[in-house]
């Protein structure tokens, strides 16, 4: 009895120990590609990277303004089609969606935050840039759209759900319509959590490249034109990752690190904008 | 509107007006998310029609994929998506599995804030740099490090049989099991935090230990949620793009040996769509997509419901 008591107890100390185990070496690639990010990419970062356009292939020098700008300008129209929609479904989900399209609405926006991105671009490819007969920012701030949209409302349906149903009663006891209540006062309550559901839609969808390579496309040159072909951080370490020349991926380590230090500021912000009081569930 | 009730004071009529505005501005957003869904599945059938119209089901199995000839068979990309994700599932369930109960069962208070962080960093980090990182660190380190270990060992299969490519099946299957990890650890640690505390009570007080609770009284209570978890992170293997497409070696063959260079639907996609010039490249593109999209809805479907079902079932969120 004794025997087998201890090896029972053997047993979870040797399971307990492997589950640490996973555990550290879950986050070892973690800290292996930061420091190579930083290792590498540090040293390409100077003031050239930022103010100047790629340099013809082969040649040394260049930066990625040009992607920074077209990545500000795609990720920036992506919030101005894809946050209304998205918050607008997930006020409509929380608010009046208890019934079977509510459920089909949400059922669906959770297999589309599992939808390929890459599909998403054909599909913005044959809606769009094929009609038009070009390439486009546009086109690629649509595609990134399709992926803000559903991960938006399915966190402001969330956060919406935590607000207490006793200020929803108060505010309508007071004679405030349905409309103003939704708005005034629940909406307004959840703020901060729907921010940062915002924050990490967005911060997930700028370093998106598979739906932008046959919609934005991609332009060696300073554009700012939306309806033209336009570069991306993300498309610009795409392409220099997988160029042939040194230089290009000494800029590429440049560029990732600047998208994941872009991407995680996005992840901060998000985490300081939750601390409200009705975060705690 | 006109005003059913004459002496209710205006603001009233207006509110009720209001309401309905609104009201049909949030149904109409909210109708946006299941008509994309629809518009995403018609344009890609209608992309696919000329190359189902053409091969019909023979797309799925046959493996000549000629631009020039115009003949397509898809079969190299469908196994390559499939067996990437396997062995992707294969390295990263233990790990991420083991990673949630930790986190769940057995680590001290303070640690498990910083770890659950530090592993959902890993979600945040963009594809194409994993990509990048594939490319400049991990091939090198296989080839150094790991695959003469696994040559020497399991050799003598025909998986890691050949000369390793740099490039390969291995390399794709071990940068998304990374990249999936995060998926699976955190909806298994939801599940699992779903389950009754006294559950782990009674086993404990019956004697068990601390693995014996976890063993026989939790996890057999959310084994069908464990099973969405992987299934979801399933998903999320099968349709990654752009890590794979720079490490897989798109080669248009079918190979066993996981050394090799292989192919994915993603990736072929993702390097042919742009550069595709006839129309039924396109189509056969179009139609890969198609089956990736079927394919991926039905396994978050099935995924969601799982989860659904072992979270709705304890009351919890």
């Amino acid at each position: 009895m004794a025997v087998n008591n201890s090896r029972r107890r053997l047993v979870s100390n040797l399971m307990t120990g492997a589950t640490l185990v996973a555990a550290l070496l879950a986050v070892i690639p973690l800290f292996a590609i930061l420091v190579h990010l930083i290792y590498k990419g540090a040293s390409s970062i100077d003031l050239q990277f930022f103010i100047k356009n790629p340099a013809a292939p082969g040649a040394l020098g260049g930066g990625v303004a040009n992607a920074i700008m077209g990545s500000a300008i795609i990720v920036g129209a992506t919030a101005g089609i894809a946050l209304p929609i998205g918050v607008g479904a997930g006020v409509y989900l929380n608010e009046y969606g208890k019934g079977r399209f509510g459920w089909m609405v949400g059922f669906v926006a959770d297999v589309m935050n599992g939808t390929p991105s890459i599909i998403v671009g054909v599909f913005v490819w044959t809606l769009l840039v094929r009609p038009m007969g070009h390439f486009s920012a546009l086109a690629g701030s649509v595609a990134l759209s399709i992926l803000v949209i559903p991960m938006v409302t399915r966190t402001t349906e969330d956060m919406l759900a935590l607000v207490p149903n006793s200020l929803r009663e108060a505010a309508l006891a007071l004679g405030y319509s349905r409309a103003r209540t939704s708005l005034t006062i629940v909406v307004r309550t959840a703020w901060p959590g729907i921010t940062t559901g915002i924050l990490v839609a967005i911060a997930r969808v700028t370093g998106e490249t598979a739906p932008l390579l046959f919609t934005a496309l991609g332009n060696l040159n300073f554009k700012t034109d939306i309806m033209q072909p336009m570069q991306t951080l993300s498309l610009q370490v795409y392409v220099y990752a997988t160029g042939p020349f040194p230089e290009w991926h000494r800029l590429a380590w440049g560029a990732a690190l600047v998208l994941v230090m872009l991407v995680f500021v996005f992840g901060l912000v998000a985490r300081f904008a939750t601390k409200t009081k009705y975060h705690a569930r | 509107m006109t005003d059913p009730t004459p002496d209710a004071p205006r603001t009233t009529s207006r509110s009720v007006g209001g309401d309905l505005v609104f009201r049909a501005t949030v149904t109409a957003a909210a109708a946006i998310v299941p008509l994309l869904m629809a518009a995403l599945f018609i344009q890609l059938a209608l992309g696919a029609w000329p190359t189902i119209k053409e091969f019909g089901l023979r797309f799925l199995y046959t493996s000549t994929w000629d631009p020039v000839a115009e003949i397509y068979g898809a079969a190299p990309m469908i196994l390559g998506t499939l067996v990437s994700s396997i062995v992707a599932l294969l390295i990263a369930i233990p790990l991420s599995l083991g990673v949630a109960i930790f986190l769940t069962e057995f680590a001290p208070q303070r640690l498990r804030g910083p770890i659950a962080t530090m592993v959902e960093l890993l979600a945040a980090i963009p594809s194409v740099v994993y990509g990048l990182w594939g490319i400049f660190v991990l091939i090198p380190v296989l080839r150094t490090l790991v695959v003469p270990v696994l040559s020497a060992v399991l050799g003598w299969t025909p998986f890691f049989s050949g000369n390793f490519q740099g490039n390969s099946m291995l390399a794709a299957g071990i940068i998304l099991s990374i990249m999936i990890l995060p998926y699976i650890s955190s909806v298994a640690r939801e599940v699992i935090r779903a389950v009754p505390d006294s559950q782990r009570e009674a086993a404990l007080a019956l004697g068990a230990t601390r693995w014996e609770a976890v063993w026989s009284a939790v996890l057999p209570y959310c084994s069908g949620g464990i099973l969405g978890a992987i299934v979801l992170g399933l998903g999320r293997a099968l349709g990654e793009t752009m890590a794979v497409t720079m490490v897989i070696g798109n080669r248009h063959d079918i190979g066993v040996s996981l050394l090799e260079p292989g192919y994915s639907m993603a990736a072929a996609i993702a390097n042919e769509f742009a550069e595709a010039a006839s129309t039924l490249h396109l189509s056969a593109l179009a139609e890969i997509g198609l089956v990736l999209f079927v394919i991926t809805v039905l396994v978050n479907s099935f995924a969601r419901l799982l989860v659904w079902r072992v979270t709705r079932k304890f009351g919890a969120t």
